[in-house]
């Protein structure tokens, strides 16, 4: 009786007797999950549009970030080393169509899968190999000083990577609603041979999207690596956004952000107010937990593609 | 949109010197390297005019479209042997985009329209190779919406909501958008009521009339094809086993019997089939 009532009633009460606290933690655990979202959103891109579930995209991440950070060591002023950045995840996307994707053209999506797999470690070590593999700070002059509104402690750090967040999925969002090409993107994740019967070149339209998706990747780079120092472990954020896709839907940019805020506010509320219960660290398997439960319940997630029935 | 008069020859052969706009010669086709499909199908279709592809299920109809359109390479099919010739080129080795940027244009089987865009956006997709500019397309939106005026109506719905004949002619509107030379057009009749085939054919009819699209019309419902094509060519097992003007193939004794359910004099014996079978081998 007593374990239930800590369970079930002590957390809500202590939430209720320090309102303003819980807020706190709510917008932190937000502002982070819009970290999330941001690595989410290469996956769905890559999935929408060729049906290819892209492992590597934590991999992208950490390459992006890597030349990023290596381009500002070099010397090179910020907007030169972004430049710099968006031009390698450019040339990978091609490379990456051109070398992987167009001999695998009409194989099943495992053996995609599985070619995704190697291009992960490939970059993982390439990446490694021409930049080293120490910590490195990065430093794009984000203030990390707490911003104060009326009680309330907010991290700048995180709203400004909400904000770019934001803009982002913005700039995606009418890039895909009212471009020709982002019609044609949208078509080419409806139905490949119909959009090629009315003449879209697939392979151009993969190399966007995976350009695209580089370019997400080197936005979530620099956002994670100034969080946490541009190092290995950026390669394994894309495991925290497997249940935020699972949550939001492979095929949907808003549920890969409305998921992603899922999991970041979900994570830091149980660990907050029901960590202790356990002795902390719920905040690292909370989100498989929530995935697993999202999977028997509702597995197309849930902004997953309407399956369209006419009756 | 062209006014001026097309003189057209009334049958799908060229006019004395005049070259067809699209031949195939004896082209065979494999399938995942081993299957084959087509065992060498030959024909022609002259500019402006209908040319109907009939047979059963599995004779070689959409093989056929399909080797010319050559979005056959996405289904592993490939063309082993002999040509085909497109206004004096061989365009066997085209992709499709290039295919549909000089005019050859498919509309697949069962209607695979894009079913998370709107109507509207499905059409625009047509106009992808397009280069001539945003007036020309508007132009052309305006025009397929006449010949289509129930697309007008459903231009903001989603595709995947609308009916099958929507989705039909959806389908042909957004190939239309691609302002081809050619359309291929498999199966318009599929899954749909009589009465809306008739529709589609109408329209299909006044498209070749009035806008002088040659079109290459793959289709199992013979009776109605062959009273809107000028030209016909009967496939069976990957062979073209009859060809003729519509006239012709509308009162071919056979024709009629095994295509167009019209059972000559009485009821007839399985020897007169076999003879049948017999006679179609050697053509």
């Amino acid at each position: 009786m007593e374990t239930l009532e800590h369970i079930l009633l002590q957390p809500f009460r202590s939430i209720a007797e320090t309102p303003m606290f819980f807020l706190e933690v709510l917008i932190g655990g937000l502002m982070s999950g819009v970290m999330y979202a941001l690595v989410a959103l290469g996956f769905v891109l890559i999935f929408k549009a060729s049906g290819v579930f892209n492992f590597a995209q934590g991999a992208m991440v950490l390459f992006a970030a890597l030349f990023f950070v290596g381009f500002l060591e070099l010397g090179w002023p910020v907007w030169l080393a972004v430049a710099g950045s968006v031009v390698v995840m450019v040339a990978l996307a091609f490379a990456i169509e051109r070398v992987v994707l167009r001999p695998l053209v009409n194989q099943p999506p495992i053996i995609l899968f599985m070619a995704t797999i190697g291009i992960t470690f490939f970059l993982d070590g390439f990446g490694q190999t021409i930049w080293g593999s120490d910590v490195r700070r990065l430093d794009v002059g984000i203030p990390t000083t707490p911003l104060i509104v009326g009680d309330l402690y907010i991290n700048q750090f995180d709203l400004f990577a909400a904000v770019i967040c934001g803009l982002l999925v913005t700039v995606l969002a009418l890039f895909f609603q009212f471009t020709p090409t982002g019609r044609a993107l949208r078509a080419v994740a409806d139905d490949h041979q119909a959009a090629m019967s009315v003449g879209i070149p697939l392979n151009v339209i993969w190399t966007i999207v995976w350009s695209v998706a580089g370019l997400v990747g080197l936005v979530a780079g620099v956002m994670w690596g100034s969080k946490l120092g541009v190092q290995f472990n950026l390669s394994l954020i894309a495991l925290k956004a497997l249940p935020v896709l699972i949550l939001g839907g492979f095929t949907s940019v808003p549920g890969a952000i409305v998921g992603g805020l899922l999991v970041g506010a979900g994570e830091k509320v149980a660990e907050v107010f029901w960590g202790p219960l356990v002795g902390g660290a719920v905040e690292d398997w909370f989100a498989y937990v929530l995935a697993l439960l999202f999977l028997l319940v509702r597995p197309q997630g849930l902004f997953g593609e309407r399956i369209i029935e006419r009756v | 949109m062209s006014t001026a008069v097309l003189e057209r020859p009334p049958t799908g052969r060229p006019v004395g010197e005049r070259e067809p706009l699209l031949a195939v010669h004896n082209i065979e086709v494999v399938y995942d390297h081993v299957v084959l499909v087509l065992k060498g199908v030959s024909l022609e279709v002259a500019e402006g005019s209908i040319v109907a592809l009939l047979g059963a299920n599995g004779a070689g109809k959409t093989t056929t479209l399909k080797a010319i359109s050559n979005l056959l390479r996405t289904e592993r099919g490939e063309v082993t042997r002999g040509s085909i010739v497109f206004r004096g080129e061989d365009v066997h080795a085209l992709d499709p985009p290039a295919l549909v940027r000089r005019g050859v244009v498919q509309v697949m089987e069962g209607r695979h329209v894009f079913e998370h865009l709107t109507v509207e956006e499905n059409l625009l997709t047509g106009a992808y190779t397009r280069k001539d500019g945003r007036e020309a397309i508007r132009r052309d939106l305006e025009m397929v919406y006449d010949y289509f005026p129930r697309l007008r109506e459903r231009r903001r719905s989603l595709a995947g909501y609308t009916s099958g004949g929507e989705q039909q002619m959806c389908a042909i509107g957004r190939a239309l958008m691609a302002r081809p030379k050619v359309m291929l057009l498999d199966e318009p009749s599929m899954g749909l009521a009589p009465q809306l085939v008739e529709e589609i054919f109408e329209i299909v009819g006044r498209l070749n009339r009035q806008e002088g699209v040659t079109i290459l019309l793959a289709e199992q419902n013979t009776n109605v094809a062959l009273r809107y094509a000028h030209y016909g060519y009967i496939l069976e097992n990957g062979r073209v086993v009859l060809d003729g003007t519509a006239e012709a193939l509308r009162n071919n004794e056979d024709v009629k019997e095994f295509y167009l359910g019209l059972a000559g004099s009485g009821r007839k014996s399985f020897r007169d089939i076999k003879s049948y079978k017999r006679r179609k081998r050697w053509l």
